[in-house]
């Protein structure tokens, strides 16, 4: 069947689950002409990216069994090498090219290096090792102002196609101009499409099978013949070459790479947050997660606002709602989340499914 | 805490272990090194004490996480969020007793500072019993989920500090008696960093004690070298995993305290932008030894210093690049714990 072929299998086997999967993936193919405003498209692309970047992130948390903390690093480096390929060498195609093929070989020389220094040793010191890899690279990119913008990072303009100024035809579809912007929404949607139906593809091959003995028990994959630490080297590169495209979506959407936007570790949270909440070992999970998160993220907090407005009188619960605070609540559910589902809200969706039998 | 110790000497029956000496002698050889690579003796010693003294505070907050990771296989992530709070605490004391800190007289600054101290030690070792209890006890030997708890835990914390001390950052002034330098000719010495350097020697050479002359010392060394066998013979190694938990969150906190006054300003996140230091220190020392870790976090302090005197463009990556040379030498850090 079809439908059996393009999600390699792996079909979500909850109801629920399904519907809302296809009301995530419905509202991002439309969301230009379902939601208007540029906050609202603004909000869809960085859902887009973010699935991506879950995603890749979950291959190696969720599937492997490796934590580690240098994926904003990579991340970054696809956003980077796009953004200051263009800065530098002006905005042509050949300049996007160029620079994720430059950001693509980096990333896969890192991660390779990193693999293959400290994947053999325990999780907890690979954790500590991209910790501080990662923190490196950050402080690094801030310090070479002269290259990549330091703090401020670099605005560069994109090829004429992408310019919001760029009218592919000059009349508009549901009132909605069929712009340069419009073009970059529609290649950030279709492109993490195509990257998280490949990494669906990966996880359910025979590779993706190996990966998830090796989570369960290295000792007992390695007994079997295979060799661990070739395995976990490739899902670390591979998922580190899937954080360089989606970084390198990002800086073609925003029109900007900046260390705030890609290296911080805030963003590194957040994608722990979003792969934990969602369902670690579960692809759709970081669907859900992202499309959960970046929902909350940007309108989360009005809600807040009118909670801690009504709760003016009481001081303490004031600040507890206030709306710099969402993140507290996500860190509460994220703690809630690794004790009593770790499989996230698709694993307890599947569950649900099941605990009447 | 392997190699360094001492035995107790049984009537000479035990044979002696024998003193690794190579990476006591790296931190003299580096100090010395750095000498002509400064030029100027007095620069020198300025950059040398002052290292010293971030190296004591350094140590003082790696020392909990690295002592927690030996006894009970418990990475702490979330280590950092003590030193936040530990720090965040202090200003509970000396905000209203600023007059005490601004008086001229060292003993009253010292009082005030004291029971600052005091307070903020009590709080974190509070709150690393309860996160003991509620964050870390469920996800025993389970490597993954604790370092995601953890993690989960800082950010908690962390936010309850903006809920509690509000999202702004609060100006902690030096008490009086501290400010400044002292001049030895062309040497200056921010008066300072000479009380971290006390505190921390004090505190290492407390640990050093505890952990080689007591009863309990030897009950945490032995259940850093093999907790099973600790139990079998009868003792129970719960409790001494709690006493650990807690006496290294209120080290942290301790520390927070001096790293707060140190950078005069205090942010809810000082402790999780820590914690990348934290952590190559006590992979330099061989996680799990307190005595690596003090040389660890020396070394790494002694190295920001001169390459930050020397190139400012390394500096900032100059611990990443100690911790490769250092594993490259030793892959288990300076002073590999025997059992991992």
């Amino acid at each position: 069947m079809m439908l059996t072929r393009i999600l390699s299998g792996d079909f979500p086997r909850s109801r629920i689950l399904a519907l809302a999967l296809l009301a995530v993936v419905i509202g991002l193919a439309l969301a230009p002409f379902l939601f208007p405003g540029a906050r609202a498209i603004n909000v869809a692309a960085t859902i887009c990216i973010f699935v991506v970047l879950a995603a890749s992130y979950d291959l190696l948390l969720g599937y492997t069994g490796i934590v580690s903390f240098a994926h904003t690093m990579f991340y970054g480096i696809g956003a980077y090498g796009v953004g200051l390929s263009l800065y530098n060498a002006g905005p042509t195609w050949g300049a996007v090219f160029m620079g994720l093929t430059i950001a693509l070989l980096l990333s896969l020389a890192l991660a390779l290096v990193i693999g293959l220094f400290s994947l053999r040793v325990k999780a907890i010191f690979y954790a500590m090792i991209t910790l501080a890899v990662a923190s490196a690279f950050a402080v690094l990119a801030s310090q070479l102002s002269d290259f990549t913008g330091g703090e401020d990072g670099r605005t560069f303009g994109v090829p004429e196609l992408l310019r919001p100024g760029f009218r592919l035809i000059e009349a508009e579809i549901f009132g909605t101009a069929i712009n340069g912007k419009l073009i970059t929404y529609y290649l950030v949607f279709f492109s993490a499409l195509a990257l998280f139906l490949l990494l669906l593809r990966v996880v359910n091959s025979p590779f993706g099978r190996v990966l998830q003995a090796i989570r369960e028990n290295d000792f007992r994959a390695e007994a079997l013949g295979y060799r661990t630490v070739v395995y976990r080297t490739l899902a670390n590169c591979l998922s580190a070459v899937v954080a360089t495209l989606a970084g390198a979506l990002m800086a073609l959407w925003l029109r900007y790479a900046g260390p705030q936007t890609t290296l911080s570790f805030t963003i590194m949270m957040d994608i722990l947050l979003i792969v934990v909440i969602g369902g670690m070992g579960t692809l759709y999970g970081a669907v859900i997660g992202s499309a959960l998160f970046i929902l909350a993220q940007n309108y989360l907090q009005a809600l807040m606002r009118q909670a801690s407005d009504g709760l003016v009188a009481v001081p303490v619960l004031a600040n507890l709602f206030h709306p710099d605070r969402w993140l507290l609540w996500l860190g509460i559910l994220f703690v809630l989340s690794v004790y009593y589902f770790p499989t996230g809200i698709v694993g307890k969706l599947r569950n649900l499914k099941r605990s009447p039998e | 805490m392997t190699t360094t110790a001492t035995p107790a000497p049984a009537e000479g029956e035990l044979p002696r272990l024998r003193l690794d000496v190579a990476p006591l002698l790296v931190l003299p050889i580096l100090a010395l090194l750095a000498l002509p690579l400064v030029g100027s003796f007095p620069t020198w010693v300025t950059l040398t004490i002052a290292g010293l003294a971030m190296g004591m505070m350094i140590f003082i907050m790696a020392s909990g996480l690295t002592l927690v990771f030996g006894l009970m296989d418990v990475l702490n992530f979330g280590h950092g969020a003590f030193v936040s709070v530990g720090a965040f605490t202090a200003t509970l004391v000396l905000l209203p007793m600023q007059g005490w800190m601004q008086a001229d007289s060292a003993l009253m600054n010292l009082t005030a500072l004291g029971l600052a101290v005091v307070l903020a030690m009590l709080v974190t070792g509070a709150l690393g019993w309860a996160f003991e209890r509620v964050i870390v006890m469920p996800v025993y030997g389970q490597h993954l989920k604790q370092i995601l708890i953890t993690m989960g835990g800082m950010i908690v914390a962390e936010q309850m500090i903006h809920v509690v001390w509000g999202p702004d950052q609060i100006p902690l002034p030096l008490p009086a008696a501290f400010r400044g330098v002292f001049l030895f000719g062309d040497v200056a010495i921010e008066k300072y960093r000479l009380l971290a350097v006390a505190v921390g020697l004090i505190v290492f050479v407390a640990m050093f004690l505890v952990l080689n002359r007591t009863k309990v010392g030897l009950l945490i060394r032995a259940g850093v070298e093999n907790g099973e066998m600790v139990e079998a013979l009868g003792y129970r190694i719960r409790r001494l995993f709690v006493g650990v938990f807690v006496a290294g969150s209120a080290l942290a906190g301790l520390g927070g305290v001096l790293w707060g006054l140190y950078r005069e300003m205090l942010t809810a996140a000082m402790g999780a932008d820590l914690m990348v230091l934290l952590f190559i220190v006590i992979i330099i020392g061989g996680l799990g030894s307190v005595g690596g870790c003090f040389i660890g976090a020396l070394l790494v302090a002694l190295v920001a210093n001169y390459t930050g005197f020397l190139a400012p463009k390394i500096a900032l990556v100059s611990n990443i690049l100690l911790m490769v040379a250092i594993l490259l030498w030793r892959p288990q850090g300076l002073f590999p714990v025997a059992k991992r």
